[in-house]
């Protein structure tokens, strides 16, 4: 008996060359449209940015940064140096107010309550704090604080910020800690560590990273913020490094001199602005940078 | 023969819970715990405080709060203290930036998990970022000294070609000046772009690969595979996403009070001056007293309300989702 060879077949054309013409014209459609939105979201980036750097740069140098605000609008010239130091007061102690604070309220969340009735009530209550507008926040502290003692301040600013940053650095810190392993709280309690020593000696030091790359990007969410401090801080025309004193944020002066028809306001605005993007992005940047060098390695 | 002497033991360590310092524990909780609770105390406070100081302007106003258009604090016949026009202002303006950011956001999270090569994918997230980052205050500037001064011919062009359409051409009236609904709108859809399209990208990571690889093993193409087996997956998430991007625009205050003109009116034209509740705050707060800061105060609450039932609908869906597909938190 002869063996018959099996018949050769063509093998099946699976190119892109097959597909009907209509499918691939839909596949190659919706690949623009979608690659296009990209695009379309970064123009608005460049063109913000770039405007800012033009315009701001004109204006900057070092006597900008440290000469008095004037007084008047329609002055050229005057530097931000006021708003500088009231951004960096009131930033800096809304964050000595919120991370501890959010730190522990997470330590509370992911370590001790887990899923226990107080824990999922505080964390349903820190989303809709998150949730609340920022304008509110400055209402709110207005109402408890710049009411009752008569006097907007530096203080009362940083109060409206650090509640804008509580529920940020709870939320983020609890996201770290959920990455620490298990098997390395199990293996410090078997050691006969107590849950403090735990928390505080293993804990935390693997989630450092983490947390101190949260909390960055909520300083600067709050650095930026300028509806909570337009009631709160009040306004100076010369640096003021008392608490409990008025003073003013460059978001505020920005705020203030936007709408103002004077050349010289205008470009105070813009210098204030491109100072402010400058330590926005410088802690936007910091954070990503603790975040890869100090990340868990897993 | 020797005998065995027992070995004396030691006495057991004390393995209690007691013995391990439970007071200490028990300190450490409490001030944890304290620290979770400040989140409570807050919010009960901002509650109250802001309910307590709305009160006179509410007594004052009564239903027509709700009810009225017509707001004119210092009017010599009494104030009037309707907060419609506000209200509207704001709808409006967060639909705009809606529609617009909702198609943008949805795009780059497609593009940045299905469709850009893999070295790409993390400038994209740190381009989102970039867009996050930059403070609502400085668009807002943008807005006035760039945007609005430059497109009110695109607007008067629009008014031309769409303003005689039946029903929709009221949308598209003449444009008075730059700073508009449609401006707001349009500065507002920048801002919330990256909200939107960060959760999304979150829901759209979820998306079982297996299911992925079996509609492009069927033979379809990627668009195919996009319209089949993602989008599907996403969408309850995806309307989360909107729903917070949405709680979002509605209390931007800064952006929106430099660009949206500052008077208060209901009309349909896109392209009009108009008002919106967090603007109107903050304009008129300095030049406020008595009732009429009362009810700048009770439009806060107002507001405070709107964002909560919308990110708590958004949450609510977004946490739905994310526990459908990758098991509970």
């Amino acid at each position: 008996m002869a063996l018959v060879d099996p018949p050769v077949r063509e093998p099946l054309d699976l190119t892109r060359a097959r597909l009907s013409t209509r499918r691939r014209l839909a596949d190659r459609a919706a690949t623009a449209v979608i690659s296009l939105a990209f695009v379309v979201a970064l123009v608005p980036l460049v063109a913000v940015v770039g405007y800012v750097v033009t315009r701001g740069s004109g204006i900057m140098s070092w006597e900008f940064l440290t000469s008095d605000i004037p007084r008047q609008y329609r002055v050229d010239g005057g530097g931000m140096y006021p708003a500088i130091v009231g951004t960096l007061l009131t930033t800096g102690l809304a964050a000595l107010m919120a991370i501890p604070l959010g730190v522990l309220g997470a330590i509370y969340l992911n370590e001790l309550g887990r899923q226990n009735r107080t824990a999922r009530a505080i964390r349903f209550l820190a989303d809709v704090m998150t949730g609340v507008p920022s304008i509110v926040m400055g209402l709110f502290v207005y109402t408890i604080w710049v009411l009752r003692f008569e006097r907007q301040s530096a203080f009362a600013g940083a109060l409206a910020l650090a509640c804008l940053m509580l529920p940020i650095v709870i939320r983020s810190t609890e996201e770290m800690l959920r990455l620490v392993p298990d098997e390395l709280r199990q293996g410090s309690l078997a050691l006969g560590s107590h849950r403090w020593r735990t928390i505080t000696s293993v804990v935390l030091p693997t989630a450092l990273s983490g947390i101190i790359s949260g909390a960055m990007l909520a300083i600067a969410r709050a650095a930026g913020e300028t509806a909570p401090l337009v009631f709160t801080v009040g306004l100076v025309y010369s640096p003021s490094w008392s608490l409990s004193d008025s003073s003013t944020a460059l978001s505020a002066q920005i705020f203030r001199n936007a709408s103002q028809p004077f050349a010289g306001a205008q470009d105070r605005a813009f210098g204030a602005a491109l100072t402010l993007i400058v330590l926005v992005f410088a802690f936007t940047a910091l954070s990503r940078f603790v975040a890869s060098r100090l990340a868990i390695k897993s | 023969m020797t005998t065995l002497t027992p070995i004396t033991i030691a006495e057991r360590p004390d393995l209690t819970i007691r013995a391990r310092g439970s007071r200490l524990d028990a300190a450490f909780r409490g001030l944890a715990l304290a620290a979770g609770l400040v989140v409570l105390a807050v919010l009960a406070l901002i509650a109250y405080s802001t309910v307590d100081a709305a009160l006179p302007a509410l007594r004052a106003a009564g239903l027509e709060f709700v009810t009225s258009d017509r707001w004119a604090p210092n009017a010599p016949d009494g104030p009037h203290l309707g907060s419609l026009a506000f209200v509207y202002g704001t709808a409006v303006v967060s639909s705009i930036a809606l529609v617009l950011a909702v198609p943008v956001s949805v795009g780059i999270a497609l593009f940045a998990t299905e469709i850009a090569p893999r070295r790409l994918r993390r400038w994209i997230t740190t381009a989102v970022d970039l867009l996050a980052a930059i403070p609502s205050v400085v668009y807002g500037l943008w807005g006035i000294a760039v945007l609005a001064p430059n497109i009110t011919g695109v607007y008067g062009w629009m008014h031309r070609t769409f303003g005689d359409l039946p029903v929709v051409g009221a949308l598209f009236g003449p444009a008075s000046s730059g700073r508009s609904f449609m401006t707001a709108g349009i500065v507002l859809a920048i801002m919330i772009v990256p909200i939107i399209t960060s959760i999304t990208r979150e829901v759209l990571v979820t998306v079982p690969r297996g299911e992925k690889e079996a509609a492009l093993a069927l033979g379809a193409t990627r668009w195919e595979m996009i319209r089949g087996a993602v989008l599907p997956h996403s969408f309850g998430g995806t309307v989360g996403a909107t729903m917070l991007g949405l709680g979002r625009a509605m209390g931007e205050t800064i952006a929106v009070a430099l660009v949206i003109g500052s008077r208060p009116q209901i009309v349909a034209n896109l392209f009009a001056t108009g008002d919106a509740m967090p603007a109107v705050i903050v304009n008129q707060f300095g030049e406020s007293s008595g009732t009429f800061r009362s009810a700048l105060i009770a439009l806060g609450v107002f507001l405070f309300v709107l964002t909560i039932v919308v990110n708590f609908m958004g949450r609510v869906i977004v946490n739905r989702v994310q526990v459908r597909f990758r098991g509970a938190a």
